[in-house]
């Protein structure tokens, strides 16, 4: 399977006076699931949909694979998409939905039944749409995107609406599609819901790039925090102090930022400070994630 | 399977994956078997001691006219139902997502349409001789189903059904919002269209106008109706009276190409 990289060059999108995207270049490779994140309103529908030929840019280009996207002779057989969990006729049956886009990515109503059972909607395959939950027309989506069994998937916020385990099962099947060398971009505007299933991260706010890097590069300009409890709080306080850390009360202890376990270890031990615990804290992205979105303002 | 054939079946799959289509086809049916069962009464149907309005063949022919004066609206309706349904549900960006050429999907629809139309036009024949044809055989001078201009005024009465849902696909790519669409249709078929040409009739000179308006051209085709009864109007050819047709079809479907099938789908 020859998987298309997706890429956008110098993508700018003006609806009338409101700037949508502007300059915006990144590069999605193959075989990693890439992270497409940004707050509610900050341009990333626009760019997938700039990128799926649905939406005209009115700067720069959006390629699948070094084309655009309606350039290609089945481009719904090449990259599988699910924008919306609402672009779905309520009296359709879930089968129905699916066999009415079989034709065109030259694909069975056999098919149709695989991937529907690929996102377990067996059961539902026959109901109409109209009473599935917002979980399950999640699930007939992914199934759409999944039709044509495409090299390179484009998901909007697909895990809107899942529940904890839904959200779980999503990141293992991201996980084994990038595996199997697909495109796999999934947007979203809670860091914390692609954390654990993404490569790569992009990081737009009102519609330009803040950031492009693997995950683990951007966890690495987060920075460590120390956690510490001690029965003697306004001791610790006095240490932070006099060494100039900042000292947050969270929980039943105090979180010092940007200070490594051991030089919190070796001040208190010198000050002849209690501790009761004292541990390292990952890199919070969350926070990252806000400081780097909420940096464009 | 090209590219045409594709989108073709996709959206005959659309179609037929929910209820509307063939419950709008049952209704075309059941209303003409009301319109023709009733046309015929009141057309055989005298007090005591005097003729029937009319009889013979004539009476046969304007019942059987009723197909399009009255029959329109349906195929009008599911043509911008292909559109209209896909913009109200957000299905247009899947749809185009499948086949991002848009003329290639406005064109399958508009083909899907003149099929669609065809077979409303037999599901209204059907129910306007089932209900027609035994009142004018028992109470007037017979059904005349078997006569040439009878069996003409049917077929040119499907044709013409067909050609109204290509029109109504059109008129959905100009006016995609589908509850404006179909109070747009309704309005203008039930009250302006009548009185216009009522009005323009009785004006000399204007009349002339008044054949180039839709309904008019359809009846053109079929050959009578009861608004061109009523009113003293002169119809176009039945060829031309096609044309006309598919000129309004041709010039709504262009105009959606370039609004409603150029837009950007957010």
């Amino acid at each position: 399977m020859e998987a298309p990289a997706l890429e956008v060059v110098g993508l700018g999108k003006s609806f009338g006076s409101v700037r949508a995207v502007d300059d915006l270049s990144f590069r999605v490779e193959p075989g990693r699931v890439t992270g497409f994140l940004g707050p509610n309103g900050s341009g990333k529908t626009t760019t997938l949909r700039m990128l799926l030929g649905l939406v005209r840019p009115s700067d720069g280009r959006a390629l699948v694979g070094g084309h655009a996207y309606a350039e290609h002779p089945v481009p719904g057989a090449l990259v599988g998409a699910a924008l919306e969990a609402t672009g779905f006729h309520p009296g359709r049956t879930g089968a129905a939905h699916l066999a009415a886009y079989a034709p065109q990515v030259g694909v069975g109503r056999e098919r149709c039944r695989e991937v529907l059972e690929q996102v377990g909607l067996t059961a539902a395959a026959d109901r109409k749409v109209g009473g599935y939950s917002l979980g399950m027309r999640q699930h007939l989506g992914l199934a759409t995107a999944l039709l044509a069994d495409p090299p390179a998937l484009v998901l909007d916020e697909p895990a809107n609406g899942l529940d904890p385990e839904g959200i779980v099962w999503l990141r293992g099947f991201l996980r084994h599609l990038a595996a199997q060398g697909r495109t796999v971009l999934v947007s979203s505007h809670v860091l914390g819901e692609v954390q654990h299933t993404v490569d790569d991260v992009v990081v737009i706010a009102r519609g330009s790039l803040v950031h492009a890097s693997s995950l683990s590069e951007l966890a690495a300009t987060a920075g460590a925090r120390t956690y510490v409890e001690t029965p003697t709080p306004e001791r610790l306080a006095e240490l932070c102090a006099e060494r100039g850390w900042t000292c947050a009360p969270t929980g039943a202890g105090h979180e010092v930022p940007d200070v490594p376990a051991a030089e919190v270890g070796a001040a208190a031990y010198a000050a002849g400070l209690e501790l009761h615990q004292l541990a390292t804290r990952g890199a919070d992205l969350e926070d990252v994630f806000l400081r780097l979105t909420g940096a464009a303002a | 399977m090209s590219r045409f054939t594709a989108a073709l079946a996709a959206e005959w799959r659309k179609l037929t994956s929910t209820a509307l289509w063939w419950v709008l086809a049952l209704g075309m049916a059941a209303y003409l078997a009301f319109v023709g069962a009733a046309m015929a009464f009141s057309l055989t149907v005298a007090p005591e001691g005097q003729a029937p309005p009319l009889g013979g063949l004539d009476a046969a022919l304007t019942v059987y006219g009723v197909l399009n004066a009255v029959g329109y609206v349906f195929p009008l309706v599911v043509g911008t139902l292909l559109v209209t349904t896909e913009v109200r549900h957000k299905t247009l960006t899947q749809t185009l997502l499948a086949e991002p050429r848009r003329g290639v999907v406005l064109g399958a629809k508009l083909v899907l349409a003149a099929g669609i139309g065809l077979l409303y036009g037999v599901a209204g024949v059907v129910g306007l001789v089932a209900a027609g044809a035994p009142v004018l055989s028992a109470v007037g001078d017979g059904a005349f189903l078997g006569d040439p201009q009878v069996v003409r005024a049917l077929l040119l009465g499907v044709l013409v059904t067909g050609l109204w849902a290509v029109l109504g696909t059109g008129f959905g790519a100009v006016v995609p919002h589908q509850v404006a669409a179909v109070v747009a249709i309704l309005a203008f078929t039930q009250f302006v269209e009548p009185i216009a040409r009522l009005a323009l009739g009785a004006v000399d000179g204007l009349s002339v106008v008044s054949a180039y308006l839709p309904g008019a051209a359809a009846d053109a085709v079929v050959g009578a109706s009861l608004v061109s009864q009523m009113g003293d109007v002169d119809l176009l050819p039945a060829w031309a009276g096609a044309l006309v047709l598919l000129g309004y079809a041709a010039a709504l479907t262009f105009a959606g190409r370039l609004t409603t099938f150029a837009r950007d789908v957010v």
